[in-house]
């Protein structure tokens, strides 16, 4: 099936937020700190502007707690007295004319008495910043299987390695964007979001509201890989504010440099390794230490961090390991969500320790993964019994002679011996990623779904999962279409509208198509009972029995619904953090050609190979396109994406010299899917969104160290690194 | 957008003459998507980096968040409203559109490819298409609907 909404993309008709006419509408704006840390002494308003004529809120208009409601309710809507980091927001304006709301903004000055800010994660705070227990940590956590020390005391070989990576932008090409309004007392706010129930209950907390005062819509999503999960809350909560104040709607539309400045980031990571090997090159223990850059609140960090660290120890089988993981808050914009949630951080430091460690020990880096993978039967670090069936090592080789691991090496070797000024390599990175919410995750969350079967015998998807250009609404009406034997006609995907969808969880964490489609197939199962059908009745019976149903209950709905229930046999323990972290893991190999000028210091991704085994591929199209697009984002975040940080705020935050790759900079992506159908995925799938973040980033720096010897530990490797990296590596 | 020193732009849009009334140094991208309610053209930086914007201006393809209005005076503008549906099929199979934010800009640059065909003789479509950024397909949707297209064209003449 194509996309079902693509001709209303492809031809400019589908209305995105900063699309839809609200009349009488006022353009709403934000004012935000100019300072990383201190007590707001002072707001002054100029007389640059009519004030009589623009609307105005402070911290005093909120309702109810000045908190916004995520894990820990630390982070308020707007700053009071204090700031935290800088564009923290601080006073909402809102005005008719965008222009005067934007000089109106220009003419207020937050006066700050600046106190000592934390801006660096890596190293403990001096007394001055700590403002979190007594080291600035927001949370640790930790993993451990086995007897470490006594391994690594035993071991063959001993390789040590220090990795790190950068801040990420985003770039979801639509900005973020929220409209409000007030209808018989209800706040409405519909605009770009991945995650409508976090708005409802971030309203609900702030505004001091039962769920039936509010109300949120999500409105096509031009875009989102994480930077609309949380976000858009506090978008919410501003635009609702404000339309509370004015009494009527208000529109915000981030600009483009403000979105780069003031909303969250991928976390900046640094993660040391110290493998233990035996004389075979056995892996025999794993000691990895995991800290991220929270930013200045708590946000979702410990949720990253959890990920992290869950996949800091691969795909591989090790007896031995300990995994110590903190999050540290410093001065800095909150980082957030994005795609992978921690997952690649981790990765890549495996991944490029792995090169390292063959390096050390004088192995071929696909035979050391080799003999390392996780065989069935075998445990992850958290000590989850893998039982799939899937041919890790045959994932492995695919990559391998896909790109020509072995059959290039001497072809690169006389070319670089040779050529005046470029260099080539080839690399590669295995890895998995686990789908759903970690842990007991899905089961806290109870996702719910609801089929309404119509009088005309068509269905309706009721669901607050989203469509942002990942295929959600193609992929559940292919559920239900196939379910129910009817044609996709037959099928109706709802608005997510909270005023009519169930919870259905957030659109995140590569559940939609796993989790929530297997509901929508419950749902339509339960919907079949309903009418008097068994699960085995298709097309017109289903739809004259659903009519039927109608004429017999005339003016009453009808639905069919599911809930989530864990697989068996699935069990997590959160205080030890062992046990089975996820339902269920794809696995994937990722191979990277590159060429590198030594007359720039530029490196060009020339070929890319992504295998993997998703389960069961349900749209071969929106599953490629996931892929290479994820791919792509991770060749950016490998080579050229760099958050230059000032003040703990992003520097350049314009797409001007915040560089993403273009159609030029990349290779074609050739993407294969080795299938294995996972049982408790709707038709077998997995999950497949966050995937492909994990792999470019080693498997490029692994073709980059061997093109040219550097130590390549660190992300993004742009000119200017690998310039340094060379140098060092050439004294 | 300003209700201060407006003046009376004329020009041609998508083949209809049309008489805009803003303030002459207001932003074609802004005169099209909130004076003319025309918002297939979408703005993703406002700086032309990103091409969501791209419009054709006397037939050539421009960044209407650069263009101040005055300069469109008695010109031909051509926006995605004009595209016909038809000749969208080969991008709609590839996977060219993900969440549609870049993809009005990339028809636009797409469909100005396919009228240029002598452009494809010295550059390659990923050359051709580096103006217009992408966050989600990683561009092989893209590229794989205007050589599909191009094929078509290319074996039907
Ligand atoms: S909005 Fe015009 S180029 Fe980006
Ligand atoms: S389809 Fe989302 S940016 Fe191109």
């Amino acid at each position: 099936m194509r996309r079902l909404e693509g001709i209303s993309k492809l031809t400019g008709q589908m209305q995105y937020v900063d699309d839809i006419h609200v009349e009488g509408c006022l353009w709403g704006m934000t004012v935000r700190s100019p300072s990383p840390r201190g007590r707001i002494r002072e707001i002054r308003f100029g007389n640059a502007v009519d004030w009589s004529q623009c609307v105005v809120v402070d911290h005093r208009d909120i309702p109810g707690p000045n908190e916004v409601f995520l894990i820990e309710r630390d982070q308020p809507v707007l700053a009071s007295d204090y700031t935290r980091h800088i564009h923290e927001p601080v006073v909402l304006i809102a005005h008719e004319s965008r222009e005067v709301c934007r000089a109106a903004v220009a003419d207020v000055q937050v006066i700050v008495d600046e106190e000592p800010a934390a801006l660096e994660y890596r190293v403990l705070p001096k007394p001055e910043e700590v403002q979190r227990g007594n080291d600035n940590v927001l949370k640790t956590l930790k993993i451990e299987k086995g007897d470490v020390e006594g391994a690594l005391a035993n071991a063959a070989h001993v390789v040590e390695g220090v990795y790190e990576t950068g801040a990420q932008e985003h770039v979801y090409i639509e900005t973020q964007g929220m409209i409000a309004w007030v209808e018989d007392g209800v706040v409405i706010t519909k605009g770009s979001m991945q995650c409508p129930y976090y708005v409802v209950n971030a309203l609900k907390h702030a505004l001091a509201r039962e769920e039936s005062g509010v109300r949120v819509i999500q409105a096509p999503t031009g875009g989102g890989f994480g930077g609309k999960e949380d976000y858009p809350s506090h978008l919410a909560l501003h635009a609702a504010l404000l339309a509370l104040k004015a009494n009527r709607p208000v529109k915000m539309i981030y600009e483009r440099s403000e979105d780069m400045a003031a909303t969250t980031k991928r976390h900046p990571s640094r993660v040391r390794h110290r493998s233990g090997f035996d004389a075979q090159g056995k892996l025999v223990a794993q000691d990895i230490d995991v800290a991220i850059d929270g930013g200045a609140y708590v946000t979702l960090s410990p949720v990253v961090l959890s990920r992290g660290i869950i996949h800091a120890g691969g795909p591989y089988a090790c007896e031995h390991v300990r995994i110590n993981g903190r999050t540290v808050l410093t001065n800095s914009v909150p980082y957030g969500a994005f795609r992978g949630f921690g997952a690649p951080q981790t990765l890549f430091a495996l991944e490029r320790h792995m090169d390292v460690c063959a390096l050390a020990m004088d192995m071929d880096p696909v035979e050391l993964r080799r003999i390392n993978l996780i065989r069935d039967g075998q445990t992850t670090a958290t000590g989850q019994v893998i039982n799939d069936g899937t041919d890790r090592a045959a994932i492995l080789d695919k990559a391998a002679s896909l790109i020509g691991l072995k059959s290039k090496c001497d072809e690169h070797a006389s070319f670089n011996a040779t050529h005046p000024y470029l260099r080539r390599g080839t690399g590669i990175a295995v890895f998995f990623h686990g789908a759903g919410f970690t842990g007991s995750g899905e089961v806290a969350l109870k996702s719910r779904v609801r089929i309404a079967g119509l009088p005309d015998g068509r269905v309706e998807v009721l669901t607050s999962s989203t469509e942002m250009g990942q295929g959600a609404l193609t992929v559940f009406t292919t559920l239900a279409a196939d379910r129910l034997g009817l044609e996709p006609k037959d099928i109706i995907v709802a608005e997510p509208d909270t005023a009519r969808v169930p919870n259905s969880g957030p659109t995140v964490a590569s559940r939609t198509a796993m989790v929530v489609g297997r509901l929508v197939e419950r749902a339509c199962d339960d919907l079949q009972q309903r009418v008097g059908l068994d699960d085995g009745a298709r097309g017109d019976v289903v739809r004259d029995a659903i009519a039927m149903w109608h004429r017999n209950n005339e003016g009453k709905a009808l639905y069919g619904e599911a809930i989530y229930e864990k697989p068996p046999g699935i069990n997590w323990d959160d205080t030890n953090y062992t046990g089975d972290a996820y339902g269920t893991f794809a696995w994937a190999a990722y191979a990277a050609e590159v060429e590198i000028d030594l007359r720039t210091f530029s490196a060009r991704v020339t070929d890319f190979v992504a295998v993997q085994e998703i389960g069961s591929v349900i749209n071969e199209t929106l599953a490629r396109g996931q892929i290479q697009g994820g791919v792509v984002q991770g060749i950016g975040w490998a080579l050229l994406e760099e958050c230059v940080q000032e003040r703990g705020a992003m520097k350049n935050c314009q797409l001007t010299n915040y560089i993403i790759p273009t159609s030029d900079d990349v290779p074609p992506i050739r993407v294969v899917f080795l299938e294995n159908p996972y049982e408790y995925g709707a038709q077998g799938a997995k999950g497949i969104g966050e995937l492909p973040m994990d792999g470019p980033g080693p498997a490029i720096a692994n073709a980059i160290a061997q093109a040219i010897g550097v130590s390549a530990d660190v992300l993004p490797l742009t000119p200017e690194r690998l310039m340094t990296m060379m140098d060092s590596a050439h004294v | 957008m300003s209700d201060v020193n407006t003046m009376q732009i004329e020009f041609t849009l998508n083949g209809t003459p049309t008489k805009v009334d803003v303030a002459p140094m207001d932003r074609l991208l802004d005169t099209l998507r909130y004076a003319l309610g025309l918002t297939g053209s979408k703005e993703g930086c406002g700086e032309g980096e990103c091409g969501a914007c791209t419009v054709y201006l006397d037939g050539v393809p421009v960044n209407a968040c650069l263009v101040p209005t005055f300069q469109v005076r008695g010109c031909h503008v051509e926006t995605i409203e004009s595209i016909p549906h038809e000749s969208l099929d080969a991008m709609l199979t590839s996977g060219a559109t993900q969440c549609g934010a870049c993809t009005p800009g990339v028809v636009m640059t797409a469909c100005w490819l396919n009228r240029h065909p002598e452009l494809s003789k010295t550059h390659s479509v990923r050359e051709l298409m580096a103006g217009n950024l992408c966050r989600c397909t990683g561009y092989d949707g893209i590229i794989d609907g205007i050589e599909c297209e191009q094929r078509t064209k290319s074996s039907t003449l």
